[in-house]
Order: structure tokens, then sequence, then C-alpha cells
């Protein structure tokens, strides 16, 4: 084609891998419940009152009208002060959190960094990898081929055999490290990442940022939540500055990150009205 | 101080008009994130993660006694001292035993066959409302939860069979080739159980107050069932009408647990079957299969939010 030397920069010659369109997302708050736990007759309180007012909770407007594209090979940092709405987008991204207007298109399944709901404490850190790796939708296979360069990344084994051991006798460092070792084992077509850069001693977070670097490479898009401004601007090129569930600036991460610390400095010392 | 507010939403190459971005997507064909798949893609997205569901399923079982002295003898020990209770209360205080031969057989074999279902309908309740940290963090079909808690029972059950193949034994009931028939009754169980832990996980992650209420529903079933005493001897007395004591009979748990026990022990013939079992057993078998997975994947989307 002759018109992709004239229009180099424009998205038309750049691969969408998410396309965020308009996007609303509220959810119901229930009065302080979270699940099936509680007393009877807590229940019988919850059935009773369920019976008294149908629409019960609180909704709440977490993202209000958001629309981006994400394009191949971008890595993109998602700011905003806390309950800005920006977990709540990536999970929508992610497909696990449902839109209430809008819509979200994704190139394949985009995946939320992080399997530390499928791992079980009781079992020992050896089948926790399997388990972890075939929840992440790996083939048993494909988890053979891995299995050594997840213990040796986790770096749990250096000292004695604990990966033999059940996962609760684990110091909570290690525990993180093998965790995110399992986690960063699979590439991604799009990776969202929740600040799960914080995690064991420094020289594992040096580790794991080269890590993440790897992972960005093979993934199409990488979405990156973090509170830390440098991390932002070390990983991603572009970042995307959500306040109060709207977008409120789209551009390169040094630029956005430096208006939004703008931002958070002057919120801080201007008194509140 | 107006020059210290934030300036106001930049407009810049990856800003688009909205309608230009729907037109985007779907011209790089890129789908919807979070849309309920087809049954038949649903299916065979199950059929990938078969390894996750067994390895799940499996590590469950492993992690449940991991904490206890004597670790994974409680597998068989639990249903043992129920049995022991039940017998006790049962069998010697109120003599259920009376009018039926090779009591102790057909006691066990109920409780354990009843254990089965009673535990998988239980754990299909917790399957969505106590894994919502895992369906709210990873991508898999959600019908994987409560098909892998099914398949723990059921790898359950097998290790309590051997316990209850053990105590026949002791009680003089031989292997005979009618042992085979376990087979299939226990297949037809499994499905069974499988649907109706489906149906459960959808009601009891949209309500969770559900899985307060499952106790009580449990035990009218288990009463109702025939598990320590038979519902044949029911008609004898002749207190109830043939037409309840037939539709006791035809209950799937009766059924399943009526025809272990024609599998397993001697005395008990197909004259205490009611009729046209094996056709009862395949048809709540399918019925509840099929119709708990289809309702089931209907509200794929919905859990593990709101």
């Amino acid at each position: 084609m002759a018109e992709t030397s004239e229009t180099g920069t424009t998205s038309e010659t750049r691969t969408p891998t998410v396309v965020v369109d308009d996007v609303h997302i509220t959810y119901t708050v229930h009065g302080g419940h979270t699940g099936g736990r509680g007393s009877a007759t807590a229940a019988l309180g919850r059935m009773l009152r369920r019976g008294r007012t149908a629409p019960a909770g609180r909704r709440v407007h977490a993202v209000k009208g958001v629309s981006f594209a994400a394009y191949k090979g971008e890595a993109i940092g998602l700011i905003g002060s806390n309950g800005s709405g920006k977990s709540t987008l990536l999970k929508a991204i992610a497909g696990l959190q449902p839109v209430e207007r809008g819509r979200v298109y994704t190139h394949g399944q985009p995946s939320l960094l992080g399997v530390n709901a499928a791992l079980m404490s009781d079992l020992t850190g050896e089948r926790n990898v399997v388990l972890g790796g075939l929840a992440m939708g790996m083939s048993r296979t494909e988890v053979r081929e891995r299995y050594d360069e997840i213990v040796d990344f986790s770096g749990i084994n250096e000292k004695d055999d604990a990966i033999s051991r059940p996962m609760r006798t684990y110091s909570s460092g290690m525990g993180a490290r093998l965790r995110f070792a399992i986690a960063a084992a699979k590439s991604h077509d799009v990776l969202l990442i929740d600040e799960a850069l914080a995690t064991g001693d420094a020289r594992f977070r040096r580790r794991s940022q080269r890590r993440i670097e790897e992972l960005r490479a093979e993934a199409g898009t990488v979405f990156l939540v973090s509170h830390s401004n440098s991390t932002i601007t070390e990983t991603c090129e572009r970042a995307l500055w959500l306040e109060a569930g709207t977008l409120r600036m789209d551009g390169p991460a040094k630029e956005v990150v430096a208006a939004y610390e703008e931002f958070t400095g002057a919120r801080a010392t201007t008194p509140k009205k | 101080m107006t020059t210290t507010l934030a300036p106001p939403v930049r407009e810049d190459r990856h800003k688009t008009p909205p309608e230009d971005l729907r037109a985007l997507a779907l011209r790089h064909g890129l789908t919807v994130s979070g849309a309920r798949p087809s049954l038949p893609v649903y299916v065979r997205q199950l059929w990938s993660r078969r390894d996750f569901i067994a390895a799940f399923a499996t590590a469950r079982l492993t992690a449940q006694y991991s904490q206890a002295r004597l670790g994974q003898v409680w597998q068989v020990m639990t249903p043992l001292l129920n049995a022991a209770v039940y017998y006790a209360i049962f069998g010697v205080l109120m003599n259920a035993k009376h009018g039926v031969p090779d009591y102790v057989p057909f006691l066990l074999t109920g409780i354990f066959v009843w254990t089965f279902t009673s535990d998988t309908v239980l754990a299909g309740t917790r399957a969505i409302s106590g894994n919502l940290g895992l369906v709210r963090a990873l991508h898999f079909p959600r019908a994987s939860l409560p098909i892998a808690l099914a398949l723990q029972q059921l790898q359950q059950l097998l290790l309590s069979l051997t316990a209850l193949g053990t105590i026949l034994v002791g009680c003089g009931q031989f292997p005979t080739w009618s042992w085979l028939l376990a087979v299939p009754a226990l297949l037809c169980q499994a499905l069974f159980n499988t649907g109706a832990a489906l149906v459960l996980a959808r009601l009891a992650a949209r309500t969770p107050d559900i899985s307060q209420l499952m106790p009580f529903v449990l035990r009218t079933w288990m009463y109702a069932s025939g598990v320590m005493f038979s519902i044949q001897n029911l008609a004898g007395a002749g207190r109830f009408p043939d037409a309840v004591v037939l539709a006791l009979q035809c209950n799937p748990a009766a059924v399943y647990i009526d025809l272990m026990r024609f599998a397993l022990i001697e005395s008990y013939t197909a004259a205490q079957l009611p009729p046209h079992v094996w056709a009862l057993a395949a048809g709540w078998a399918l019925l509840a299969f099929a119709g708990g997975f289809i309702w089931f994947w209907k509200a794929e989307e919905t859990y593990g939010r709101g």
C-alpha cells in the first residue's frame, strides 16, 4: 500500500488490540455483606430485608464514558488517585466485569497477571506450580516444559528443597516470589498488570522487572496499573490518567505523569473546598 | 489559583471519536470482551480445560486432610465413623433393622451412596460463591468449578467404596457378577450429581443464602430416600397410599441407593426395586446433567460479578 508511508503514525497502519468504546461501569454494593458468610441470623435478616425492599444496595458509577484504542506493541500505564476506576477498567478489559453501556473489543483474551486465587496453601510448591499453570490455561506438557524455569526463576529452591514443602510453610516473600514466577510463566496477547511489581526483595524485584520487559516483548499490549509514577515512566511509553471515572488525559507517559504529579501536588497544598 | 488546576483533556493521536472506535474494532476483527460463548464453543473450551478440572479436583481432595495428623486416613475414616453413628442410632436404638435382612450392608450402602449425592450438591452451592477469587482473577469456563467439585466427590466415593467392599465381605457378602452393576449405577449417579451441582452453583452464585438453606433441604431429602430404612416396608405397613411410596422410590436419590443395594447385597432382590428402574436412573441422569449444564451456561457471563 502506498499510503502507509504517508500516514505512518496514524491508527490506520497499526493493529488495535484493545478498543474501549464509551464504556460506563456501575456496580451494586450490598450493605456490607460480601458473600455467603455470616451467621444464620444474619442470613435470615438478609432474606427478610430482601423481601421488603427489592432494589437493595447502592449503585456506584465507577467508570463514566471512557474511550480509547490500544495498539500492538504498546505498554500503557493507568494512573489516577485511589478509587478513580483504574482496576475496574482493567477488569472490564479482561472481561471479568460487565459494562453498563458501551463496549470493550479485544484481540484474543486479555489476561490479568496473577494466579494467587488458584493456588492452595496446603499443597506443596511443586503441585501449586502445576495447578497454577493449568489454571492459566497451559496444557500439561507446557507446564512440564516450563516447570524448571518457573522454580529457578522464583529462586525458592536456592537454600533448601522448599518446593516440596506445603506453601503454607513459606515466608511471605517466598510465597510472593513463587506466585509471581508462576503468573509470569505464560505469555499473553494482552497482559494486564495490577500493581504486581512490588513483591520480594530488591534482587527479585530487578528480576521480575526484567521478566515484565520480556512479557511485554512477547505480548501484543501491556496495561499496567501502578501508584508508582517512576514505574509508569520506566515501563510505559503511553499513559492514561483516570480521575473519578473519566479519562482526564491520554498521551506520552512522561507528559501525563508530569501533569498528574502537578495535579496531586496542587491538591495537597491547596485547602479543600 | 487557576494556574495549578489540571489541564483539560488533550486531543492527540490516540483520541478518536466513539463511532470510529467501533468501526476500527470491527475492521480488525476484534471481539467483544466478556461475552458468553455459544454452547458448542463453550463445550470445546471446557474440554480444553480438562487437565485443570482433574488437577483442581485432586488438589482439593489432597488438601482436605493435609493438616490432620492421620492425614489421608480420614478419607476412609470419615464415612466409617458416620456409618457407625447411624448404625448405633437407627440400627440399635430405633430398631429400623426390623424386617430388613443384612441390615449392616443395607445401611452402609445407603449412607455411602447418599453421602455422594449430598456432598456433591453441597459442594455445588459453594462452587462459585466459595471460589470468587478464582472467578474474578482468571478466565476459564465457569462450569469447570462445579464439575471439578463433583469429580472430587466421585474420587472420595471411590475411596469410601474400598472401605465398603471390605465391610461387605466381612458381613458375608462376597463379590458376585452382580457387583459389576454398580458401575453403570454409579455412572448415572455421578452424572445426576454433576447436573445438580451445576444448578445449585448458579442458584447460590446469585443468592448466597441458598447455602444456609441447603442442609435442611438435604436432610429432608435424606429421610425421604430410605437411607436407613426400607421404603418398601412403608408400603407393607399400609400407613401411606401406594402412590406416595412409589413417588418416594422414584426420587433420584432412592433410585441410585436401591440400585447399589441391588448390585451389592444378595438378599436385596429386583422385587424391591421400583418398575423401570434403569430407565429411571438414566433418565434422571440425562435430565439433570443436560438441563443443569445448559442452565448454568446461560448465566456464564454473570458469575463473580455484582
